[in-house]
């Protein structure tokens, strides 16, 4: 059997959180009324102007910062031209060749074969990052043949975040994906909700035999979630795997993914490939940022973006977070990565240990196996735990304090997961679970049962 | 009660391609018929916040894209010196019974209509655009003053564009110091347009006595082009005796890449027109054709009967040049020809030039039966040779009225000055006005037009 080395890539989209879009001024808002974020530029009326957003420029920096690239200190916009109805203009702003940031890197780990004690860590090289415009919605109304417009996402601003071909197969891709995801989200550069639109992936996929040029690739889109992305990706491999097998051959095309059939399927265009007919946007000087050394001594420091000045204000990345919390808590790194991967977890985990005489090592049991389970049972958010972490804290403090077994601490946790407002030490109570530990009482107890015992062997024996 | 500035009460006209809030703006196209624009330019607002009072929009070639006016889908403008005594003297009628109307002659273009409107005395400014001399061009040929400014220092916000990297708001007017008051009410910073220069503008006033002696005056020899009329050359020469006499220097100059302008000129303006009109879809406004077949379909019947010939070919031109495999020899070149272009100037700037003189037009206005014996494309080639260079710089020019010709119709020449020098330009431009005397339009009373004369010429600033 020949061996096969798969080839994954990925486009990532991701919304830029902002208040505004990136060239007009018009409100960034998911699932607001049709048409009602929507600007004299966005509708592409004749005359106006795109004027560049500074918050999502300092987005685009942070976040090229967070993934080690280097910043250009200029960059250009161009326009890419395709007719579409969600592209009002004709063309969609983008940065084609020169983009805001290149040449980065991104860790990511996963468990191989789910296993939690085999992490590994991978290095995907990030080849750019570009900031653009997003399209507006279509819907297809094939009853009425029509098509409905929405332009509230036109022109909301985007980082492409371009990752090249390093990874392998689904798995690596989800993974390095997650850990995008929750970069972004502590970066606060975008919120990187997938089921909303705002981190949108394109995986490009090829195969080839070892020690041979790399493969046709084809692109995978409609991917709505990072499990969806894994499946894709694995999928689209085989596929070109057995194809080639066969005798086949790969086109290069564009698939859309079916999560309903787990399958990719040609989404091939009638008129072969796209020329763009890329053009310099000319409303837009070049992009010119700044840092301590070049910025000029009487600019006003409102007027600039200063490179350093962010690089001082990022906060800690999850890698940085994690590797604090396997220091401060002697917890395994494989924790660590559950309590950031999941929203509020490592808050949670923080604030049981403050309050609790309990070793985080024995915490983090209690977290990742009841409070983990049971929130993943009840499809419940951190946010949204019956339990706080408060209630837990009080709860783990008899159990240290040996007031209760640690199987009746279990009862009380689901008594406490019911959300009735009681605290640990009233369940303990109405149920009577409370540790004896008063000697002569636990004599007395002993005594009886021994008693009663004695009364029914000896009525056994009589008869 | 008090007025509300400079301009109050003062009639002014503003050409059809820049919006105007409530009121149609059509770009002279069929695109745009019915188009209620929902807001102000930055240009119209800044003249209505002065109290200025519209009396309407002016006609122009489709789009801006023209140099007599004569195709926009309004029909052609009438130069009024067409009906002037001046001409007629000139011109009799061969016959009574001959229609006078075949004489009369082209306001050249593409703002043919703004000029019109101020050589007439229906206003005492009018807003025109200027790509290639479309300012200029008609100011020279209805007698008026034509002021092209540097590109950056009065805001596009509003202004239809054709090219984005050349067009500037043009004023016209009857006189150069109204020029310079009505350039001190609208340049200055935008931040709706990102390519206005952030200096603040300090508006001047022209001195009344103007001495030239300190003055370098260039005379680029390759101005002197094949089909410039002997009536221009001479007054050419003469304007040079003129400043020369005054004790000005007077020395001929070389712009050596000035053969390659209208070619260069070409490419980069139906490059950016195809971007441009890419937005006129029929879709979100103006023009949408009765097809239902499909959304491609749509376009392609809504584009066709939106636009005329002069827009389509320039759009197919256009999407030609910016093609993936011929962008590099003809996007690109053009831009670099286009620094050449650019560099010539600066080079005689730097050596001590202060202004330029030239002329604005090859010859007087043709009549508009002979005009039409050539295309659009032809003519704009011919028309544009003089005062092209100008945009591709990105220099302030101006046209003055000097002298009428043999056929009694106005003759202007051009002055080319330094970047955002406008003051230094205006001056020079001023004297030249005063020495030459330029006689005021006599119109008569028409049979079939209704016109009243003015006797006297008034200035705005006089009153």
């Amino acid at each position: 059997l020949v061996s096969w080395v798969p080839v994954v890539g990925l486009e990532i989209h991701a919304q830029i959180s902002s208040n505004s879009k990136l060239f007009s001024g018009s409100q960034v808002q998911f699932a607001a009324p049709p048409n009602s974020l929507v600007s004299f530029f966005d509708a592409s009326l004749p005359g106006t102007l795109p004027v560049l957003n500074r918050r999502c420029v300092e987005a685009a920096v942070m976040t090229g910062l967070a993934l080690n690239c280097s910043i250009n200190k200029k960059s250009l916009f161009d326009r890419k031209h395709y007719f579409y109805a969600d592209l009002p203009a004709g063309y969609q702003i983008t940065q084609q060749r020169v983009p805001i940031a290149v040449n980065g890197s991104l860790s990511y780990s996963f468990c191989i074969d789910n296993k939690m004690s085999q992490m590994v860590t991978k290095t995907v090289r990030i080849k750019q990052i570009q900031l653009e415009q997003d399209s507006g919605k279509s819907l297809h109304d094939d009853a009425r043949s029509q098509t409905l417009v929405d332009l509230n996402r036109a022109g909301v601003g985007l980082m492409e975040v371009v990752m090249e071909p390093d990874m392998c197969c689904g798995e690596e891709a989800a993974a390095a994906v997650r850990e995008l995801q929750l970069i972004l989200q502590t970066l606060g550069s975008s919120q990187a909700i997938m089921a909303e639109g705002q981190l949108r992936v394109d995986a490009n996929v090829s195969v080839h035999h070892p020690g041979e040029p790399y493969g046709v690739r084809t692109e995978v889109k409609n991917i709505n979630s990072i499990r969806f992305l894994a499946k894709a990706v694995d999928y689209e491999i085989q596929r070109q795997i057995e194809e080639l097998e066969n005798g086949g051959t790969i086109l290069n095309e564009t698939r859309a993914f079916d999560s309903k059939l787990g399958c990719t399927i040609s989404m091939r265009d009638k008129e072969g490939k796209q020329d763009y007919r890329f053009m310099p946007e000319p409303n837009l000087p070049p992009l010119i940022l700044y840092d301590a050394k070049s910025l000029p001594a009487n600019m006003n420091h409102q007027q600039v973006v200063n490179i350093d000045w962010i690089r001082e204000r990022l906060p800690d990345l999850p890698s940085v977070k994690r590797a604090k919390l396997v220091e401060l808590y002697g917890i395994l790194p494989e924790h660590s990565f559950t309590l950031l991967n999941e929203d509020g977890l490592a808050e949670y985990f923080e604030n049981v240990i403050k309050h609790t005489q309990m070793k985080p090592k024995k915490v983090i049991g209690w977290i990742l196996n009841d409070l983990l389970s049971y929130l993943k049972e009840h499809a419940c958010e951190v946010k949204d735990s019956p339990v706080s972490s408060f209630l837990l804290a009080d709860l783990l403090n008899l159990l240290e304090r040996k007031e209760i077994s640690s199987s009746a601490a279990k009862q009380v946790f689901e008594e406490l997961w019911k959300g009735e407002g009681k605290t640990p030490l009233e369940i303990v109570k109405e149920k009577q679970l409370e540790l004896l530990q008063d000697q002569e009482e636990l004599e007395q107890i002993c005594q009886a049962v021994i008693d009663r015992q004695e009364d029914e062997v000896g009525a056994g024996m009589l008869g | 009660g008090q007025p509300l500035g400079i301009l109050d009460g003062i009639p002014v006209a503003v050409k059809d391609n820049f919006n105007t809030a409530g009121i149609e703006t059509t770009c002279a196209s069929n695109m745009l018929k019915g188009y209620i624009s929902p807001y102000n330019a930055t240009v119209v607002q800044k003249l209505l916040d002065q109290g200025a009072v519209l009396l309407g929009k002016t006609n122009l070639d489709e789009f801006a894209m023209g140099s007599g006016s004569t195709d926009g889908v309004f029909g052609p403008v009438r130069n009024p010196w067409s009906y002037s005594r001046q001409y007629k003297e000139k011109n009799p009628s061969k016959s009574p019974s001959e229609n006078e109307d075949s004489e009369w002659v082209i306001t050249g273009g593409s703002s043919g209509g703004s000029a019109a409107a101020v050589s007439s005395f229906t206003c005492f400014v009018a807003l025109g655009s200027d790509t290639g001399g479309s300012t200029r061009n008609p100011a020279a040929h209805c007698g008026v003053v034509g002021l092209k400014p540097t590109y950056g220092l009065i805001s596009r916000h509003g202004l239809i564009p054709l090219v984005n990297s050349m067009d500037v708001p043009g004023i016209l007017t009857r006189c150069v110091d109204d020029a310079a008051v009505v350039l001190g009410l609208l340049a200055g910073h935008d931040p709706k347009d990102s390519t206005t220069v952030q200096d603040t503008f300090k508006p001047f006033e022209l001195p009344d006595s103007i001495d030239v002696r300190k003055l370098c005056i260039g005379i680029p020899k390759e101005y002197n082009v094949p089909g410039l009329s002997s009536e221009i050359q001479a007054l050419w020469s003469k304007a040079a005796e003129l400043f020369k006499d005054a004790g000005a220097e007077v020395i001929e100059v070389s712009l050596p890449h000035t053969p390659y302008s209208i070619v260069c000129y070409h490419v980069l303006c139906t490059a950016e027109v195809a971007s441009n009109m890419a937005r006129f879809d029929g879709l979100e406004y103006g023009h949408r054709a009765d097809m239902k077949q499909s959304t491609e379909s749509m376009y392609a019947a809504t584009r066709r009967e939106g636009f005329n010939d002069v827009v389509r070919g320039r759009i197919l031109s256009g999407n030609y040049f910016l093609l993936k495999e011929n962008y590099e020899n003809y996007f690109v070149k053009a831009q670099k020809v286009r620094r050449l272009i650019a560099n010539d100037f600066v080079k005689v700037f730097g050596s001590g030039v202060d202004v330029l003189l030239t002329p604005t037009t090859l010859s007087d206005a043709a009549p508009y039966v002979e005009f039409i014996k050539e295309d659009n494309r032809t003519r704009s080639a011919q028309d544009d040779i003089l005062t092209q260079a100008a945009n591709m710089a990105g220099l302030p020019a101006i046209s003055v009225p000097a002298a009428l010709s043999k056929r009694g119709l106005p003759l202007g020449l051009q002055f080319i000055g330094r970047s955002f020098q406008e003051k230094q330009l205006l001056t020079v431009a001023k004297w030249f006005e005063k020495q030459v005397k330029f006689p005021v339009i006599q119109l008569e009373d028409m049979k079939s037009h209704d016109c009243s004369g003015f006797p006297h010429q008034k200035s705005v600033s006089s009153l």
